[in-house]
C-alpha cells in the first residue's frame, strides 16, 4: 500500500535483470526514496568506493506517495555516492518520470556494475530490457528522449537520461527526465555515464493502490486546500515560479553576486520573475508562456519559456525556438546573478542547454563565475579558455561555456570539473563557492545565517534543499527568525533538515512545505501507508536517515573539518545591503549544532544517538 | 437543463490530477492509463489539453453497439451497461473522437459516464481547467458543429441520432 | 402512411425507430426474417463462448421497446414484391401493403462449390439457429475445421477457440483476414493464433466434407484427456434457463494432427475435410464462413435494380420510387471511392437505416458514404482497420512494426490527410483514426511528425482538432482562491 513493495535490481556488468520484495522491515524505518534507497545503498557500497567506478551502485527510487492523487506526489531521486563531493548524493526530480516507475509496478530501480558498452533500459511493466544504446550515445536528453519515443513506438514512454556531459563525465552532470526536469545535483548523471548507461525509459499501466482509499483523499484533499489558500503556494509560485524570491532575496542583501563578491545584484529586476512575465521590447512577446505542473501537483511551479527567435544565440537555430523548461530562480542566479549576466533570454538559452546537455546549472553557473573571476585576475587568459573573453556580464561568454561544457569540449572541458578542481588546478582555491566540492546556491550566508550551517552541514555538499531555513529567516514560515542572527539557527537547521528529509522520502515535493508542515503531510502518509506514520515518527524517520546518510558521509573519509565555508564568505563582509558588514559566522552555530544532533564535537554521531534512532 | 465537461486547456497546467481522480473512482486505484480522461502534452507549445468524451448528441458509441449495452440517461450521459457489453469493441472505432477504450482486464469498455453527475476530475482539477456546468455557457457548441462534421450523413443530421 | 421495413437487423431496427421519430402517426411494421425478436449477429460468438445469454444478442433491451413505439413485428420472411401494386407476399400466402419500402434483408453466407457441405456437422455461423447447433457439437477436445478466415470467420474462431475446441482454421487467401488486414499484420495474427494452438492453413481450398471412413473414430483413453475445461453451465440452460440433459462427459482428443481423434457428441461418424492439396482434416464439426451475399433472390421481377445488392442513390431510394434499401443488402456509398458498394459492417447498416428512414419521411437527407472499419479481437490481439488502408498512388505510409510485441500500424496518407489505416495491438483512442480519415482532417505539420512516428495518432488528432487559440500565450494559470 503505497508501495508496490517491489524492487528492480539491473546488473550491468552481468547484464541481469532481477526482481526482489522490497524490504518492508527498512521501508517502516526509511519511508521510501531518499531515505529508504540510501539505506539500500549505504548497505551495498563501500563508502570509499570509487564513485565512478563500476562497485558504485545508483539506485532510482521513488516514494510511497509517488503516482499517488497527493498534491506533487510525483517525485523521485538517484541515490548515488556524488562523483563532485566524494559523499552520499540524492538528487530529486519531478515530471511525470517517477510516478510512471510507480505505474509500471516499481518502488525503486537499483543499477549496479558497469556494461561493457553503451546501453538503455526499458521499464515497460514487468518487461525489463538492456537495449543497445549504440545510436543514442552522444546524443542529447532531447534528442535521446525523441529516439526512444519513436524507437518503441510508444509517446507515453517516460524517458530519464544523461546528455553528453554525463557520458563525458561532467561533474556536475544531471539525470533528465522528461526534457527538462532533472536529478540535477552532485553530479548523478556522470555516475549513470560510467556504468555506459545513457537512460532509462518506463512505461507503466498498473495500479497504485493506498491503505485507506477514504482517509487518503480526504487526508490530500485537505492538503491541497493548504496549498491553494497559501499566499506562496496558491499564488506566487504558480504565478512567478520559484524566481519569485529574485527580487526578495536580492533585496534581503542575501544575493551571492558575481561569485560571492558581492550580495546584491544590480540587475536583478532584469533576469526576475516581473521580467520573463513582461512583454519583451524585441518581439512584444513574454519570455513566460506559461507556468507547468509536474505530476500530481496542484501548485504548478514550473516555468515554460520560449527565446526570442532572433536573439544571438538561436538566430539561426529553430530547432530552439520552441517552448521547453525556462528558468528557475536557482538557475536565474547561477547563470545570471553568479557570472553577473542580466541578459534574460541568454541565460534562457543557457537553461535550455542545461537540459539539453545535462547539466546542473547551479554547478556550472557557479563555475564558470569562478572562472570568469580567475579570468579578471589574470590567473587565466582567453588563451586557456580558447579565446573566450570570460569577463563578469559578458553574456557571449557564458553562452559560449555552456555549449563548451555541454558538449565536454576546449575550456568546457575544464569547467566541467567543477570549480572546487577548476580553482585548485589554478592555485586558487578560495575562489571556489562550494562546500565538499559542491557550489552553494542562490543564498548568501552572510544575508541569510541560517543557510551558512546549512551549507556547512548538508550531507550531499552545499545545498538549499537540505534544509530551507529562508523559509523561516526570510519568508517567516513556518515563524520568522531573523536571518542576520545565529541564535537559534542550529535548532532550527537540524528541524529542517530532519523534516525535509522525511518529506524527501515520501514522494512528495519539499516545496508544498512553504504551506505544509508535518501535521498536513504526516495524514497523508498515514493514509497511504502500512504502519501508523504520526508527524513524531516522521521527524525520527528524518533524523534517522540524516544521520544515516552522516555517518555514510564519515566513513568515506569526510570530517567536521568539511563542514566549512568558503573563506570568502567568513572573511569578506558583504558591501551592502542589510547584512553590510557582516560575515557568515558558522562556526559559533556548529558546536551548537553537533550538541543538537548527538554528534560529538568532530562531527560523529555518538553510540547513544545511533541507539536512540536504531540506525 | 443538461449539465456538461467543460474543458479550457487555457487553464490546464498538466498536473494529471484528473487522471487519478478519474481511475480512482472507477478503478479504486491510481492508474492514469485506465483513466476516462487523459491530458496530452504538446510540450513545445506550451500547450496541455485533457480531453474525455462530450456525450455528444450523435451518440456514435451508442448507435454502433450490437447490443444495446450503451445508453443515454436522463442527464443525457452516455453510458456503459456492463452486464450487456460483450466486448465487440465496434464503439472504439465507431466513436471519431476516440474516446471509448477497450479495457482488457475486464473485457469491456470504458468510457466517461460524468460519475454519474458528480465528475470526479472537475472536483479534482485544481485551476477549473476542467468544470462541470450547464451546457449553453460552454465551448460544447464548438464540439457539436465539429461532431456534424463528421456525420456521415447531411451537414445538418447525424446518422446515429438517437431515434 | 405506411412504412414497411423487410429485415430486423441493425438497419431495419433503427429505420423503424427513426421512422417513428420523425412521423409520429405513421403506421410502421417491421417484417422479421427469422422467428426471432430482432437481435445482433455481431454477438453471436459472444453467445457461443458463453460471455452471454441469448438475450443478450437483442438488438434493443427494454421490455416492450417495440410496443411501445408502435412498431408492428411481423413473421416473415417475404417471399415476393410487387412494386406496382404496392405490396408483399409473404412466405406463408398472406399479403401486406405498403406505402413506403425498406429492403433491409441483409445477407445470408455464401456457398462455397463444396461436396458435403449438406452434411450433419457442417454449419454456417450466421443465425441463433446456426449457433445453436455449434453450440451442441463444439465440445471441448473436439476438432472442428474453420472454413474461411475472414472477418467473420476471425470472430467465430475466437470463439471456437474459447470453448475449447481442436481447431483447425483454412483459409482460401494467403494471409488472415486478406480483405481487412495487409501482409504483416496478417501474418502476425495467424503467428499470435497458432501459438495459441489454433492450426492456421492458408492459401487452401477445400475440396470436399465427408462423412469419416472406415476408421470410426474411438474415444480417446481416459487417462491421456487433458485437464476438462472449467465448467460452465450449458448453452441450452443459458439459452432457455432450464436444465439440458447433461452432455456426455466430452472424451478429449489425444493430439491435433492425429488420423482420427476420438470425440463425443459429433456425428456419428465424423467428417473430414479433404483439401484440395489432398490434405485431410478430421472435424466433428466444420464451421463455414465463407463470405455473404445479400439476400436479394425474392426482389427477383419486383423492377429494383440490383447488382450484387440493391443499388441505391445517394439518398437511400432503390430504382423504384418509394423503395428503399439499407444494410448490408444496399450498395451505399463507400466514402473513401465516393463509388457505391458493399459494407456489411453494424455501423454502415446503423447510418444506412438513419437515412433511409429520414427520406422515407420526407427529410431529404443525402449520404455523403460510411467508412469502411473492423475491429477483430484474435484470441485476445486487437486489429483494426480503417478506409484505405491499402493506400492510394501518390499518396504516402507510415509504418511501425513490432514483431516481438505484436504491434502494427500503418497509416496510409493523400496529401497531408489520412485515408486508410490499420493496427494491430493498439487500442487506446483508435476512434480517433475514423475521425480523422471521415472528417479529411488536414493535418499540416503533425502529418510529418506521423510519418516519423505513426503512433502518435492521438496526439495529433487531439493537437489538430483543439488547435491552440490564436490569442497568444496564457500565461500562468493559477488556482483560485478558495
Amino acid at each position: 500500500m503505497g508501495w508496490t513493495g517491489k524492487i528492480l535490481r539491473i546488473d550491468l556488468s552481468k547484464g541481469t535483470v532481477k526482481t526482489e520484495p522490497l524490504n518492508m522491515d527498512w521501508a517502516d524505518k526509511y519511508l521510501g526514496q531518499r531515505g529508504l534507497a540510501s539505506k539500500y545503498l549505504v548497505e551495498e557500497i563501500d563508502p570509499k568506493t570509487d564513485p565512478l567506478g563500476p562497485d558504485n551502485k545508483v539506485i532510482f527510487a521513488t516514494g510511497p506517495l509517488t503516482g499517488t492523487c497527493a498534491s506533487t506526489g510525483g517525485r523521485y531521486s538517484v541515490i548515488t555516492k556524488g562523483p563532485l563531493t566524494g559523499a552520499i548524493a540524492c538528487s530529486n526530480s519531478g515530471g511525470y518520470f517517477g510516478a510512471e516507475m510507480k505505474f509500471a509496478g516499481w518502488d525503486m530501480v537499483i543499477v549496479e556494475g558497469a556494461a561493457a558498452k553503451p546501453v538503455y533500459l526499458t521499464i515497460f511493466d514487468d518487461d525489463v530490457q538492456i537495449r543497445d544504446a549504440g545510436d543514442i550515445w552522444g546524443k542529447s536528453v532531447w534528442e535521446t528522449d525523441k529516439w526512444i519515443k519513436a524507437a518503441h513506438q510508444d509517446p507515453m514512454i517516460h524517458v530519464a537520461t544523461i546528455g553528453v556531459s554525463g557520458e563525458n563525465a561532467v561533474l556536475y552532470s544531471c539525470v533528465v527526465n522528461d526534457l527538462h526536469r532533472a536529478a540535477g545535483r552532485s553530479g548523478v548523471g556522470a555516475v549513470l555515464g560510467s556504468k555506459n548507461l545513457k537512460a532509462v525509459a518506463i512505461r507503466g499501466t498498473g495500479g497504485v493502490s493506498v491503505k485507506d482509499p477514504k482517509e487518503f483523499l480526504k487526508a490530500t484533499k485537505a492538503g491541497k486546500k493548504v496549498l491553494k489558500d497559501n499566499a506562496v503556494t496558491g499564488q506566487g509560485l504558480p504565478t512567478y515560479g520559484t524566481q519569485v524570491l529574485m527580487n526578495v532575496i536580492n533585496e534581503a542583501g542575501a544575493m551571492p553576486t558575481r561569485n560571492g563578491r558581492d550580495v546584491q545584484f544590480e540587475s536583478a529586476g532584469d533576469i526576475s520573475a516581473e521580467a520573463m512575465a513582461e512583454p519583451r521590447r524585441s518581439d512584444g512577446h513574454p519570455n513566460l508562456l506559461t507556468n507547468q505542473a509536474c505530476f500530481g501537483c496542484t501548485i504548478a511551479c514550473g516555468r515554460i519559456s520560449k527565446i526570442d527567435e532572433t536573439h544571438y544565440t538561436v538566430q539561426n537555430k529553430p530547432e530552439y525556438w520552441h517552448a521547453s523548461g525556462g528558468l528557475e530562480y536557482e538557475a536565474a542566479w547561477a547563470l545570471g546573478s553568479a557570472t553577473g549576466v542580466k541578459d534574460l533570454e541568454a541565460l534562457t538559452y543557457a537553461n535550455f542547454i542545461c537540459n539539453e546537455q545535462g547539466l546542473d546549472p547551479i554547478s556550472f553557473g557557479a563555475t564558470v563565475g569562478a572562472a570568469m573571476e580567475l579570468y579578471e585576475d589574470g590567473v587565466i587568459t582567453s588563451e586557456t579558455t580558447g579565446g573566450i573573453e570570460l569577463k563578469f556580464g559578458s553574456a557571449e561568454a557564458l553562452t559560449r561555456c555552456v555549449e563548451l561544457t555541454g558538449k565536454a569540449e576546449g575550456f568546457g572541458k575544464e569547467l566541467g570539473m567543477g570549480s572546487a578542481r577548476l580553482t585548485a588546478k589554478y592555485g586558487r582555491p578560495e575562489l571556489s563557492m562550494t562546500v565538499k566540492s559542491q557550489e552553494f546556491p542562490a543564498y548568501d550566508p552572510r544575508g541569510i545565517q541560517g543557510m551558512g550551517l546549512t551549507y556547512a552541514t548538508s550531507n550531499r555538499g552545499a545545498c538549499h534543499l537540505r534544509s530551507y531555513t529562508v523559509a523561516s529567516e526570510i519568508l517567516g514560515i513556518p515563524e520568522k527568525t531573523d536571518p542576520l542572527a545565529t541564535e537559534g539557527k542550529a535548532g532550527l537547521v537540524k528541524a529542517f533538515q530532519d523534516a525535509t528529509a522525511a518529506v524527501d522520502s515520501s514522494g512528495l515535493c519539499v516545496f508544498t512545505t512553504f504551506a505544509w508542515t508535518l501535521e498536513d503531510i504526516a495524514p497523508q502518509v498515514d493514509a497511504a501507508c502500512k504502519g501508523d506514520w504520526s508527524v513524531e515518527k516522521m521527524l525520527e524517520v528524518g533524523e534517522r536517515i540524516w544521520n544515516m546518510e552522516r555517518i555514510f558521509n564519515n566513513k568515506a573519509g569526510f570530517t567536521a573539518k568539511d563542514d566549512r565555508l568558503p573563506e570568502r564568505l567568513m572573511k569578506d563582509a558583504a558591501k551592502t545591503g542589510p547584512a553590510k558588514g557582516l560575515v557568515a559566522t558558522v562556526d559559533k552555530m556548529l558546536p551548537e549544532y553537533y550538541d543538537l544532533r548527538g554528534w560529538t564535537s568532530e562531527g560523529v554521531p555518538t553510540n547513544e544517538t545511533l541507539e536512540r534512532l536504531a540506525v | 437543463m443538461l449539465k456538461a465537461l467543460v474543458i479550457d486547456p487555457g487553464k490546464c497546467t498538466g498536473c494529471k490530477q484528473c487522471e487519478m481522480a478519474c481511475s480512482l473512482e472507477n478503478e479504486g486505484v491510481f492508474n492514469p492509463s485506465k483513466s476516462r480522461i487523459r491530458v496530452f502534452d504538446f510540450h513545445e507549445d506550451a500547450r496541455f489539453v485533457p480531453y474525455t468524451c462530450t456525450q455528444c448528441d450523435e451518440a456514435w458509441c451508442q448507435q454502433a453497439c450490437p447490443v444495446n449495452a450503451i445508453t443515454t440517461d436522463a442527464m443525457g450521459v452516455k453510458v456503459v451497461h456492463d452486464n450487456l457489453c460483450v466486448g465487440c469493441k465496434v464503439c472504439t472505432i465507431a466513436c471519431p473522437f476516440g474516446t471509448v477504450n477497450y479495457n482488457a482486464s475486464t473485457g469491456k469498455v470504458i468510457k466517461c459516464d460524468l460519475c454519474g453527475g458528480e465528475p470526479a476530475c472537475a472536483d479534482a482539477c485544481p485551476t477549473d481547467a476542467i468544470t462541470y456546468r450547464d451546457v449553453e455557457q460552454s465551448g460544447y457548441d464548438k464540439m457539436k458543429v465539429w461532431a456534424t462534421r463528421t456525420s456521415a450523413g447531411t451537414e445538418s443530421h447525424g446518422p446515429n441520432t438517437p431515434a | 402512411m405506411h412504412h414497411v421495413i423487410l429485415g430486423a437487423g441493425p438497419a431495419g431496427v433503427t429505420a423503424a425507430e427513426t421512422l417513428r421519430k420523425h412521423a409520429p402517426d405513421a403506421q410502421i411494421t417491421l417484417v422479421s426474417g427469422e422467428p426471432e425478436p430482432p437481435y445482433s449477429r455481431m454477438a453471436i460468438p459472444y453467445l457461443l463462448e458463453g460471455k452471454i445469454g441469448e438475450a443478450g444478442t437483442h438488438l434493443r433491451q427494454t421490455d416492450g421497446h417495440y410496443d411501445a413505439k408502435r412498431i408492428a413485428y411481423k413473421q416473415g420472411p417475404v417471399s415476393k414484391v410487387d412494386t406496382s401494386a404496392k405490396a408483399l407476399t409473404l412466405n406463408d400466402g398472406s399479403t401486406l401493403a405498403y406505402d413506403k419500402l425498406l429492403i433491409a434483408t441483409g445477407a445470408t453466407p455464401v456457398r462455397p462449390p463444396v461436396s458435403g457441405l449438406d452434411l450433419p456437422g457442417v454449419h454456417t455461423c450466421w443465425t441463433l439457429d446456426d449457433a445453436r447447433h455449434i453450440a451442441e457439437l463444439a465440445k471441448p477436445g473436439v476438432p472442428v475445421v474453420l472454413v474461411g478466415a475472414g472477418f467473420i470467420g476471425c470472430i467465430i474462431l475466437e470463439a471456437l477457440a474459447k470453448m475449447g475446441v481442436k481447431l483447425t482454421v483454412v483459409e482460401m487467401g494467403d494471409r488472415m483476414v486478406p480483405r481487412m488486414l495487409d501482409e504483416v499484420a496478417g501474418n502476425m495474427l495467424r503467428r499470435w493464433c497458432e501459438e495459441k494452438g489454433v492450426k492456421v492453413v492458408t492459401g487452401a481450398v477445400v475440396e470436399s466434407i465427408s462423412p469419416a471412413g472406415g476408421a470410426q473414430p474411438k474415444p480417446a483413453p481416459e487417462a491421456a484427456a487433458p485437464t476438462p475445461e472449467p465448467k460452465r453451465p450449458g448453452f441450452f440452460a443459458r439459452l432457455f434457463g432450464a436444465k439440458s440433459e447433461t452432455a456426455p462427459a466430452p472424451a478429449q482428443a489425444t493430439g491435433f494432427a492425429e488420423e482420427a481423434p476420438g470425440f463425443a457428441g459429433a456425428p456419428e461418424n465424423g467428417l473430414t475435410v479433404t483439401l484440395k492439396d489432398g490434405q485431410k482434416l478430421p472435424a466433428a464439426l466444420v464451421v463455414v464462413a465463407a463470405g455473404v451475399k445479400s439476400n436479394i433472390g425474392f426482389l427477383d421481377g419486383s423492377g429494383i435494380d440490383t447488382g450484387r445488392g440493391v443499388k441505391v442513390d445517394a439518398f437511400h431510394e432503390t430504382s423504384i420510387k418509394d423503395v428503399y434499401a439499407a444494410g448490408d443488402v444496399a450498395e451505399g456509398i463507400n466514402l473513401s471511392t465516393g463509388h457505391n458498394d458493399m459494407l456489411a459492417i453494424q455501423p454502415v447498416a446503423v447510418e444506412h437505416g438513419y437515412i433511409a428512414a429520414l427520406n422515407m419521411c420526407g427529410v431529404a437527407t443525402r449520404h455523403r458514404g460510411s467508412l469502411n472499419m473492423n475491429v477483430l479481437d484474435t484470441l485476445g490481439l486487437i486489429s483494426s482497420s480503417f478506409g484505405t488502408w491499402e493506400g492510394v498512388e501518390g499518396g504516402s505510409r507510415a509504418t511501425m512494426v513490432d514483431e516481438k510485441a505484436n504491434r502494427y500500424i500503418r497509416l496510409e496518407f493523400d496529401g497531408d490527410r489520412l485515408i486508410g489505416a490499420q493496427c494491430v495491438g493498439l487500442t487506446d483512442h483508435i476512434g480517433m483514426l475514423r475521425g480523422m480519415i471521415q472528417t479529411h482532417l488536414p493535418l499540416g505539420k503533425w502529418k510529418d511528425k506521423l510519418m516519423e512516428s505513426p503512433a502518435r495518432i492521438p496526439e495529433a488528432y487531439v493537437a489538430v482538432v483543439q488547435s491552440a487559440p490564436q490569442v497568444g500565450p496564457t500565461g500562468p494559470k493559477v488556482a483560485l482562491p478558495a
